[in-house]
């Protein structure tokens, strides 16, 4: 009964999604402040009904309904509660549902703090969000209905795959759509706003704040994403260049283009024709993103769908949007008036340089994760008997993207260094002075400690140390007053606004993780079959075998190797690699052991394993956590800069506009 | 060539199911060679070649048995001292360009090499564009009463 009140509020929500799409935005074309005013109410309406939806879907997960087919395919009596709940979006019409809910939520989130926005420009967003909501919900409920029944009901259900059964898949998905679907408010805006024609720095300030809202949860998610990979798929790398991944990264990267490009628009009313580009791509991306991962049409360890008909029903979502955003785009662009001029060495000439180098990026990433498919169809249409296969993996992707972050990230101090308009590069740089100095030093001195080992790597160090510096400095600059007493300039540091501190905290994150990267490097690798009471040396330490012990879990069996890990004979704990057997499963799975030492990590994962001897694949891997650590300091500037008085109160009401606002 | 490409498929369908669902150990420690140069060579060369049953793994990466079938072969002809070269022309002529993770540069991937330098230097060249068209004016110098409220308003 719930379950079918479910899918009946899906409907619901499909027809006021209809209704959000089309009444508002005549509404802003007739000027009808009544039709206008329906935008709101349906925004949280819908997301109300697609609650309702989710919450009866989860509810047949906790119950463990074995009359809903979904529900069979992807869950078991036995299961833990939280993954229970998690297993929701553990599959594909879960996680379109997950997708649709997220998309209601930001529609309500803008129509709840939407009282101060133009009255045009909240409906025609809401319009297109809801347009957007329509084609999903209608894609759901036409080719992935959650709530389809199955009779006779089976006893028991077949299981969630074990490789999605952990803590790290109950965050990473929720974090990346949130993060996804978050640019389609930016989308939503663009497209709004290019219908009504009216572009300017008040549209940047109040998209700005929906922008950094999602490219913190990307960056959350594309780094949970990473970290789990990490440790679930049992060979200790933390990015593959795997399409699936290439589809978070290509939003992210058009995404953190945009957020830069939208501070000019906002600051000085420039770059607008780009801002909206960027805004209509980095949701574009996501989009596109979903496709690849939902179709099937690339095959990658994440793709648990492969439907032909799924996949034409996105790429006709796909085709609709991005078509009509862009051919909108192309019609409007023209007319769009720039605003503010400034010089090549100025904070806008900085943050173009940023965009055409994170621009660039995107696009190799794009290139590589489509090629392929390209490549073979347009060959099998020359020559069907013989297309062109190719792969392009890490090697490629490695050599074409790093050459193109390397300059953006000796960029970054000087970016934010500089002043608007114009800046003074010499200036800058003497500024700088210290952080280059010392992260040249770094560089230099770590080098000549590991003479013979890889070179790259006290490059990247020193690379890290110069952008956390010049991040301080920054700062320091900033707070400095000639004569004034420390006091003081830790109070001015304090009343610096919170989007600089945001600034900075953003851009030493991506110090720290480049550290954290250069430093993989000098990781110890060892391959080693051991009996029990033998031992091996791993860098600094020595790992010995103690025992294989089988186990039994809530809902699992597994063969744990026993590892002591030990540094000059004192024991630093215990390891237990294993591999695990699912209830309902007969697969194994690899469950790698980890023990964080300072930032660094012993990693530990078996291969072949029996009572009498263990086949092991062990690493040391030095600072390895920086890499995350960076990832999550980034997106804590983001946070930080969100809290900023400029993004809470957002843009100035009318009657003040005329109040210059406090330099900054 | 055609048949070969069928096997391939048909091996890739038979090992789809093994390699999808049991990630494990890579490199085994009985294939490691004793010379560790040649170990190291042979990490270097399977780092860069694919799994061709896989999804996207190198056979230094995958546990399948073709990729353990492939590193034997690359260290087999490693030892009786083949190049690098060598072993990857070995490897094309038998599975196609497909085993290649870094593809090699030719007419089908001229596009693909060339894409990020084209888009870069596309990208510079509208920027330099846009720039020139709209030079901002060169600011005139500050007269003396400008100044003067400068150092006012800079309460020096």
């Amino acid at each position: 009964m719930i379950v079918e009140a479910g899918h009946y509020a899906l409907v619901l929500a499909f027809a006021l999604s209809l209704v959000l799409a089309v009444v508002p935005m005549w509404g802003a074309a007739a000027r009808d402040p009544a039709l206008m005013a329906v935008a709101r109410p349906a925004a949280f309406a819908m997301l109300v009904m697609v609650a309702l939806s989710y919450g009866a879907l989860t509810w047949a997960y906790v119950g463990s309904d074995f009359s809903v087919m979904n529900v069979v395919q992807n869950s078991h009596s036995m299961k833990p509660l939280a993954y229970k709940i998690s297993g929701v979006w553990a599959n594909h019409e879960g996680s379109m549902l997950l997708w649709v809910l997220i998309l209601a939520l930001f529609a309500g989130l803008v129509a709840a703090r939407g009282g101060r926005m133009p009255a045009r420009l909240l409906s025609n967003v809401l319009a297109v969000q809801g347009a957007v909501a329509a084609a999903f919900l209608l894609f759901i409920l036409t080719t992935s209905n959650p709530f389809a029944r199955v009779a006779p009901a089976p006893f028991e259900g077949d299981g969630l795959n074990p490789i999605l059964q952990d803590p790290g898949l109950a965050i990473h998905p929720p974090l990346l759509y949130l993060g996804y679907v978050g640019f389609s408010i930016a989308f939503s805006f663009a497209v709004g706003a290019l219908i009504e024609g009216r572009i300017d720095a008040v549209w940047a300030r109040f998209v700005r704040p929906w922008t950094l809202t999602a490219w913190c949860f990307l960056t959350l998610g594309i780094a949970m994403g990473s970290y789990w990979a990490y440790y679930e798929l049992g060979w200790g790398g933390w990015w593959f260049w795997d399409p699936v991944e290439n589809a978070s990264l290509m939003p992210w990267l058009a995404g953190t283009a945009l957020l830069h490009s939208t501070v000019v628009m906002e600051k000085r009313d420039a770059l607008k024709v780009w801002t909206m580009l960027l805004s209509i791509l980095a949701f574009s991306l996501s989009l596109i993103g979903t496709f690849l991962v939902r179709s099937g049409v690339l095959t990658s360890v994440h793709s648990f769908a492969s439907d032909p008909a799924r996949g034409v029903f996105i790429l006709a979502i796909l085709v609709v949007f991005i078509g009509g955003a862009l051919t909108l785009f192309a019609w409007r662009a023209p007319v769009l008036r720039q605003g503010g001029v400034f010089a090549p060495v100025s904070r806008e000439g900085a943050l173009v340089l940023n965009n055409l180098l994170l621009a660039t990026a995107c696009a190799t990433v794009f290139v590589g994760t489509l090629y392929p498919l390209a490549l073979e169809a347009v060959t099998g249409w020359w020559s069907p008997d013989n297309p062109s296969k190719i792969s392009v993996g890490a090697p490629f992707f490695n050599a074409t993207f790093l050459p193109l972050a390397f300059p953006l990230m000796l960029a970054i101090p000087f970016g934010q260094s500089l002043a608007w308009k114009r800046g003074d590069l010499l200036g800058v740089a003497q500024r700088l002075a210290f952080a280059i100095a010392v992260g040249v030093v770094v560089a230099i001195v770590i080098l000549a400690l590991t003479v013979g080992g890889p070179v790259l790597a006290p490059v990247g160090v020193g690379l890290g140390v110069y952008l956390i510096l010049g991040s301080a400095t920054e700062i320091a600059t900033r707070a400095w007053r000639r004569g004034a007493g420390l006091g003081v300039m830790l109070r001015r540091a304090a009343g610096l606004p919170r989007s600089a501190w945001g600034t900075a905290l953003s851009h030493a994150g991506v110090g720290v993780t480049v550290i954290g990267i250069a430093a993989t490097a000098w990781g110890v690798e060892s391959i080693v079959t051991l009996q029990p009471g033998q031992s091996t040396r791993l860098g600094d330490y020595t790992v010995t075998l103690e025992a294989v012990t089988p186990r039994n879990g809530p809902d699992y069996r597994e063969t744990v190797a026993r590892l002591r890990v030990t540094r000059d004979g004192q024991s630093l704990g215990v390891l237990e690699p294993g591999k695990r057997v699912m209830v309902g499963r007969s697969m194994p799975t690899s469950e790698a052991g980890l023990m964080t030492l300072g930032l660094g990590q012993v990693y530990a994962s078996v291969g072949e394993i029996e009572p009498n001897a263990a086949g092991l694949r062990l690493y040391w891997k030095p600072m390895v956590l920086l890499i995350w650590l960076g990832a999550v300091v980034m997106a804590l500037g983001g946070g930080l800069s969100l809290l900023d008085r400029r993004a809470r109160i957002g843009a100035p009401a009318p009657a003040r506009a005329a109040v210059p606002a406090p330099a900054e | 060539m055609r048949a070969r490409r069928l096997a391939a498929a048909v091996l890739a369908l038979a090992f789809a199911a093994l390699s999808q669902a049991a990630p494990a150990l890579a490199v085994q420690p009985d294939e490691i060679l004793k010379d560790p140069v040649l170990e190291a060579r042979a990490r270097a060369i399977s780092a860069e070649l694919r799994c061709l049953v896989c999804q996207n793994q190198s056979i230094d990466d995958s546990d399948a048995p073709l990729a353990r079938d492939l590193r034997l072969i690359v260290r087999e002809k490693l030892t009786k001292g083949a190049s690098d070269a060598e072993i990857r022309t070995f490897l094309v002529d038998r599975y196609g360009e497909f085993v290649l993770l870094r593809p090699p540069f030719n007419a089908g991937t001229a596009l693909l090499w060339l894409g990020p330098f084209a888009v870069l230097i596309g990208g510079a060249a509208v920027v330099w564009a846009n720039a020139r068209r709209r030079r901002p004016a060169a600011p005139s110098a500050l007269t003396d009463e400008e100044k003067r409220e400068l150092e006012e308003v800079a309460g020096r």
